[in-house]
């Protein structure tokens, strides 16, 4: 899912980056000190979602769940998306710092967004937060893959190609990936309901 | 299994202060990030190796983390020769192999690598706790400083717990396959260790309000900016300049 350095040009570096900051900006401003642990676990949290990896047809993929972090975060989700592919970069030099933009507009954009319109589906009959759940992973995960391929396509035409074969390679990662997000989802509304916002917690 | 392998040592870089590493690391990146010219490309490479080797890591790692990175690279390697087109453009049996094609994956895979290099000799021989200390004196913004230093903290922890509950799920024979009930028992250890961590944030966060925690992380050590360090940056920003320069100059 990241792309790495040395492959984007220039404007498409340019572009993101800024947009980047203003996703971290606007997210870092709606979060106060009394809830910055918990987007810091959160985002540890997601990490840790990276090393997961799940069975699918003969190989595996990791996981990234970034369409639930945007349901449980919203905004917040952005600074938390952006520091977790930092350290992914320091850890295991996936990604790096100049195109750190362009892959956290990639994976945070949709995730916040997704995060955002389907919140409120989450409020709704047992049905409807499943299908809620697992349009936020496919989603997230479908947006994240396009951006990516509009990036690479946008850096030189010549990558139309290799980009809708990315594209069309992340389909089967889009399911696991929406099953997983249903599942946790309703995991979460039996188990802590709080953790999506849906009651409020007991301080 | 995560870990900072070459971050601990005794070299130039890993005794130089993490401000400079970060400014210095970043500005030559950038100009291997936005060069296309393949003269420019090249000596950033060979520079960068440089300073891969002056940071002495450990052989049997480096290549591993290097050919991880490369997966990609040979990917376009492979698939931009056949699919790019343009003008030039050679007949090999059944296969169209462009040139253009072949250029631009030649200097993609030396871009790569020479930014990869640049990141493993100045950043990754700083622990992550400095290299966020460092963040925070370049003005980062506090907010996004603490984050980082937090997850940080807390991801071993966190990762602990998730191991913990798979290896009870493992010993309850859960094999996994391609079925619905692995992937609902994947989300649901994956759910349990958010709950976990959920919970967590609650007590780690009142333990710190109860020691007056303002919002302010504060670094046990303050480094000063030495003699060498002044001299690291200016050499590097020095190279930056000139093939930022050399690249404008020769864009191909």
């Amino acid at each position: 899912m990241h792309i790495s350095e040395g492959i984007l040009s220039t404007p498409v570096l340019a572009g993101s980056a800024v947009l980047t900051v203003m996703g971290t900006a606007v997210g870092l401003k709606k979060l106060d000190y009394d809830r910055i642990m918990t987007v810091s676990l959160l985002s540890a949290t997601f990490f840790v979602a990276s090393l997961i990896h799940v069975p699918i047809g003969p190989g595996s993929v990791h996981l990234l769940l970034g369409g639930l972090l945007g349901l449980i975060l919203g905004w917040g989700a952005f600074p938390a998306i952006i520091v977790a592919l930092f350290l992914q970069a320091i850890f295991f030099q996936y990604g790096g710092i100049i195109v750190l933009g362009a892959n956290g507009l990639n994976i945070a954009g949709p995730a916040v967004l997704c995060g955002l319109l389907l919140h409120p589906m989450l409020l709704g009959t047992r049905k409807q937060q499943m299908t809620a759940g697992f349009l936020a992973g496919f989603c997230s995960m479908f947006f994240s893959a396009l951006l990516m391929a509009g990036a690479l396509f946008l850096s030189d035409q010549g990558f139309l190609k290799v980009a809708s074969l990315i594209l069309a390679s992340h389909f089967p990662v889009m399911i696991v990936e929406g099953l997983i997000t249903m599942f946790v989802v309703t995991f979460l509304v039996r188990v802590q309901p709080e953790i999506l916002s849906l009651t409020t917690s007991p301080q | 299994m995560i870990s900072e392998p070459f971050s601990s040592g005794s070299t130039l870089f890993h005794c130089s202060d993490a401000r400079v590493k970060v400014i210095g690391g970043t500005v030559l990146s950038l100009v291997l990030a936005t060069t296309t010219s393949f003269a420019v490309a090249m000596i950033g490479f060979l520079f960068t190796s440089l300073l891969l080797l002056i940071s002495r890591p450990s052989p049997g790692l480096i290549l591993k983390r290097i050919a991880t990175v490369n997966i990609f690279t040979l990917f376009l390697l492979f698939s931009l020769p056949l699919t790019y087109g343009g003008a030039d453009i050679v007949q090999l049996q059944y296969f169209q192999i462009s040139l253009d094609g072949m250029r631009i994956a030649c200097l993609i895979a030396i871009k790569t690598n020479g930014i990869l290099f640049c990141f493993l000799a100045l950043l990754a021989t700083s622990s992550t706790v400095s290299l966020g200390h460092a963040l925070e004196r370049l003005r980062l913004p506090r907010k996004l400083v603490f984050l980082l230093l937090f997850s940080y903290r807390q991801l071993f922890v966190i990762h602990q717990e998730y191991l913990r509950l798979h290896r009870a799920a493992q010993l309850r024979a859960f094999t996994p396959s391609n079925s619905l009930h692995t992937y609902r028992t994947y989300s649901h250890l994956f759910g349990m260790t958010l709950v976990k961590s959920w919970n967590r944030a609650e007590r780690v966060h009142q333990a710190m309000i109860l020691r007056g925690f303002d919002g302010r992380l504060i670094p046990l050590k303050q480094p000063q900016l030495r003699k060498s360090d002044y001299l690291l940056l200016a050499s590097l920003l020095l190279i930056s300049l000139i093939l930022a320069g050399f690249s404008l100059n020769n864009p191909v």
